[in-house]
């Protein structure tokens, strides 16, 4: 009986590091990515962000509500002309794929407009975007930095406000269309 | 039958050996010294609060142990967002001013190894600092000596909490040294690339809530360009 108790304890070792190495111990649920291949070289993707339903936050001085409810926003003058928003991101879709942080800030002259993209299943880019819109409405910004998937990755984002025509009750007043275009570090645009 | 009571409980005691195995591993060495802790560089000190009620928002899927804040966020309950947090937090400078608003997502990595002792996180700051420009710091998180040294003992207690003052560099990659790749993205800071250093104090843990008493810090390396940041 000592034989096959001691059996069981090597058994037990065994099973418990035999699931440990098996099963992952993290697995994260993955929407599949809607690239298409752009004309003059890489990819693109949409994304974009339902308004007010997709927005975590809006964090800038003096709102009178704030977003989400309850959110006190620091008094320090410091941050009195920072506005940062957090969203949900979806895919074209509309399925939420990831987080999404926008910041604008006016540091003197300058105007400060960055986004981060946060898609937990394939990685992080950081964008900084130019100040002034171009033509047709939109505003550009150009990768800075990425993590995993999209840290070999050179691009592009667009970002423009596209308001709800379809007037259905339930619909949002608008969405924040994001359009980012990859290309690799070996293939960048001029 | 008393063979098979035998084996059952020999099976029981090799998973209890095996876990404790996994958590009093004396093979699994700690990385030891920050090597920005070493350095002659000149760094960027930033602190920030801990505890979720003290952030000015985090969320996560509701049903973690940290409680969203404020009660009435918009939770990540969505299935390809569920593992994942997102804070916004006023960021600290060593005299304890604001310094500026750091944004933090964090998401459960799938490179965890538990037999490694890696219970990893992939996460990312952006931080911006009035006067000196924007940063975007992307790192891996090793949660494993916390759970180790704070976590396990707080489930262990009879009162499901522990107090006591644990130290400890949560960034374990992607640098080779165990560092964060830090990135400047605007102001002073623009085109900026250097390494940075995630670490935690805790002073208290409750099984309920998670950490009760908690302060961050991030410790950014300044490259010498001669410039003033």
């Amino acid at each position: 009986m000592l034989k096959t108790f001691l059996f069981g304890i090597v058994l037990g070792i065994l099973a418990a590091a035999g699931i440990l190495y098996a099963y992952p111990a993290v697995d994260q649920q993955r929407e599949a990515s809607l690239v298409s291949v752009a004309p003059n070289g890489g990819t693109r993707e949409t994304f974009h962000i339902n308004i007010p339903m997709d927005r975590i936050m809006l964090g800038a001085p003096g709102q009178d509500e704030p977003v989400p409810p309850g959110l006190e926003w620091p008094g320090d003058r410091l941050l009195s002309s920072i506005r940062v928003e957090l969203f949900k991101l979806r895919n074209a879709r509309d399925a939420v794929v990831g987080v999404a942080a926008r910041t604008a800030a006016q540091d003197g002259d300058a105007t400060v407009i960055d986004w981060v993209l946060h898609l937990p299943a394939r990685g992080s880019v950081f964008i900084n975007m130019q100040a002034e819109p171009e033509e047709g409405g939109y505003r550009l910004g150009y990768f800075r930095a990425g993590a995993r998937e999209f840290e070999p990755l050179s691009g592009f984002l667009t970002e423009r406000w596209v308001s709800d025509t379809s007037g259905d009750e339930d619909a949002p007043a608008g969405r924040i269309e994001l359009q980012a275009g990859y290309t690799s570090m070996q293939e960048q645009p001029e | 039958m008393k063979y098979v009571i035998a084996l059952l409980l020999g099976l029981v005691a090799g998973i209890a050996l095996f876990l404790a195995g996994l958590i009093f591993n004396p093979l699994m060495v700690e990385r030891g010294l920050s090597p920005l802790s070493v350095t002659d560089a000149e760094v960027i000190a930033l602190s920030f609060d801990r505890v979720a009620s003290d952030n000015i928002v985090l969320t996560n899927d509701g049903e973690s142990q940290q409680q969203p804040h404020p009660a009435k966020i918009l939770q990540l309950w969505e299935a390809p967002i569920r593992q994942t947090t997102a804070m916004a937090t006023v960021m600290r400078d060593a005299r304890g001013q604001t310094a500026g608003i750091g944004i933090k997502f964090a998401s459960r990595s799938e490179a965890t190894r538990l037999l490694e002792g890696k219970a990893l996180v992939d996460s990312v700051w952006y931080v911006y600092l009035p006067g000196r420009g924007s940063l975007f710091v992307r790192q891996n998180e090793n949660y494993w000596p916390l759970l180790r040294d704070v976590a396990f003992p707080a489930y262990r207690s009879a009162a499901d909490k522990w107090k006591g003052t644990w130290n400890g560099d949560m960034t374990a990659g992607p640098g080779a040294l165990g560092t964060a790749a830090v990135t400047g993205g605007s102001g002073k800071l623009e085109g900026m690339s250097t390494i940075g250093i995630e670490s935690l104090t805790v002073r208290a843990y409750s099984v309920d809530e998670g950490l009760v008493a908690a302060e961050g810090r991030l410790l950014i390396e300044i490259p010498d360009t001669g410039e003033d940041l």
